[in-house]
């Protein structure tokens, strides 16, 4: 199941992020997982939150430039080798992953990444058949 | 609508031989009164009675900025203090004030000239305006008032600023004209469509906006954010305030008021009077001012001019859209542009709206210009790749466009300081060091 992930544009400022997650944090909004790509001169945190379509107007209402974009969650098993199965899976079918971070569920065993790829649909497809578990919204907010 | 037509649609050969009989006038006078116009007639070695035609005009000497600084605050005044009934200092854009004393004449020269621009831009006594430039030393907000008064419209005097309130207003007087700057107008915009007002929706009709130069694309932005027709109105405090020249409907340049100022354009670096619809600096004359009287002064706007009759019916001359100062123009490693002239390019970017502001700094003893962006939902995705692509196809727009390589730099909205009255777009950090 595609799940939207929350992108801002931050400048590279001092106080900028600790800003976002202050706007989140206000409105109760919870964090499960993040991730920042930058440059020298901005960066784009990436963000899976409990309620994104809040999350998005929330922000916007302060002043950051928001955008959402699909992603799919998976669960792999949390030993050596765990990721590499899945990306095999991708890689063999010639899907290129854009970007991808990890993060590990409270109460789970297991280790949660965010996938950003092409062909979102196809690559659902092609991990339901190959087994590999993709969390649903309700189990990313229920996390 | 012409609010005098004797002079306005004056046949050109009448209009030059009244400018010439005011122009003789004039010269006798300031040589008379003033001995800073005398000492500088005779350093030239000429006096009033070598005026003889209007091409005279070229023998005499310009008067520049930083002479009106040295008179500071009455030193140029061609009246004794006690016929001053009003003052004024320019807005001081660049460098320290200068200081304009009118008479009671002048006064009424002013309200003469604003009553023509708004009744240029199609203001009648039906009209409600909404005069959202600033009241006091500035002359944007008086010399509206005045010109409005004359026309006998409703005038709403709000003054720049206090922006929600402006669109309060707006809701609920229902002006059919706004003037104020064209930064300011788009300022209005903006906070309209956060507070969920359309003022395409209200009976808002004609923006008279000048102050600064401003692009034909932000025109069209203005309009069509607005939902009015945007015309160009300009003036500087030296000279009286706004109505020294205005555009009308057909948007084809703005008519200067003649009769009372006497237009030249001038090459900046020689001085050498330039022919009609060469690229220079507008010289100004005032022909009827008493006060204080310039001659040939330097406004420092970049401009053309042309002579021929507009299809309003009106005889004066026009001057197009002021490009930009010539002490904005900036030198960038050889290549000379104007601000306004990438903001023309930035506006040509669909995705694009112009909250932006030039960096000028010097890296290793070279210039370096970066033009810094707000982004916005548009132009924002999610990856790092598709950012620093969208700032390069700025870059090479620039590039092609003005054949100077600039920086492009996206920053976040709301970031770049928004104005009530003049926009600052460049900063120029070479200054600092």
């Amino acid at each position: 199941m595609k799940i939207n992930q929350i992108s801002v544009f931050l400048e590279n400022k001092i106080g900028r992020l600790a800003e976002v997650t202050k706007v989140l944090g206000s409105k109760g909004i919870n964090i499960r997982a993040l991730s920042i790509a930058d440059t020298a001169e901005f960066g784009i945190l990436r963000m899976i939150v409990s309620q994104p379509e809040e999350a998005c107007s929330i922000l916007e209402k302060s002043g950051f430039t928001v955008s959402k974009t699909e992603v799919i969650v998976v669960e792999i098993m949390d030993r050596p080798g765990g990721l590499a199965e899945v990306l095999e899976i991708l890689a063999k079918a010639c899907l290129n992953v854009e970007y991808l971070y990890a993060f590990v569920a409270p109460k789970g065993k297991n280790a949660l990444v965010v996938l950003k790829i092409e062909k979102l649909t196809e690559v659902v497809e092609l991990l339901r058949r190959e087994k590999v578990k993709i969390l649903t919204r309700e189990e990313i907010s229920k996390l | 609508m012409v609010w005098n037509k004797k002079y306005e649609c004056m046949p050109r050969e009448e209009l030059q031989s009244l400018q010439l009989k005011r122009l003789k006038e004039v010269t006798q006078r300031v040589y008379h009164c003033l001995s800073f116009y005398r000492r500088k007639f005779k350093e030239r070695g000429i006096c009033p009675e070598d005026i003889k035609s209007l091409k005279d005009l070229n023998k005499l000497p310009f008067t520049t900025k930083s002479e009106l600084r040295q008179g500071y605050p009455f030193g140029l005044f061609t009246v004794p203090l006690s016929k001053i009934v009003e003052f004024h200092v320019s807005s001081g854009t660049t460098g320290k004030p200068v200081v304009d004393g009118y008479t009671r004449k002048d006064i009424e020269i002013w309200a003469e000239v604003s009553a023509r621009s708004l009744s240029c831009a199609g203001v009648t006594a039906e009209d409600i305006i909404q005069n959202a430039y600033g009241y006091g030393l500035f002359t944007g907000g008086l010399g509206i008032h005045y010109g409005a008064s004359l026309i006998g419209a409703k005038i709403i005097p709000i003054s720049g600023g206090q922006t929600t309130r402006q669109v309060m207003m707006m809701q609920d007087f229902k002006p059919t004209i706004l003037t104020c700057t064209p930064s300011y107008a788009l300022h209005i915009a903006e906070i309209s469509e956060e507070m969920g007002v359309d003022l395409k929706k209200l009976p808002l009709r004609v923006g008279v906006l000048g102050a600064e130069a401003w692009s034909e694309n932000m025109r069209q932005e203005i309009e069509s954010r607005l939902g009015i027709t945007a015309l160009d109105i300009y003036g500087l405090t030296e000279i009286i305030g706004p109505g020294v020249a205005q555009e009308c409907p057909e948007k084809k340049g703005l008519h200067v008021f003649e009769d009372h100022f006497l237009p030249e354009i001038i090459n900046p670096k020689t001085g050498e009077v330039l022919k009609e619809g060469e690229e220079g600096e507008l010289v100004l004359t005032t022909l009827t001012r008493e006060g204080i009287i310039l001659i040939r002064y330097r406004t420092g706007d970049i401009t053309t001019i042309s002579y021929r009759p507009c299809s309003c019916g009106r005889t004066l001359a026009r001057i197009g859209k002021i490009k930009g100062r010539v002490d904005d123009m900036l030198i960038i490693r050889g290549v000379n542009i104007f601000p306004s002239q990438i903001e023309n390019v930035l506006m040509q970017i669909d995705e694009i709206e112009p909250h932006y502001q030039l960096i000028l700094e010097r890296k290793k003893g070279l210039d370096e210009l970066t033009v810094e962006l707000e982004t916005l939902p548009q132009i924002f995705f999610d990856e790092v790749r598709k950012i620093e692509e969208i700032e390069r196809k700025i870059a090479r727009k620039i590039e092609e466009t003005l054949g100077l390589r600039v920086g492009v730099r996206l920053v976040e909205p709301k970031t770049i300081q928004r104005s009530m009255g003049k926009a600052k777009r460049l900063i120029d950090k070479r200054k600092l060091k």
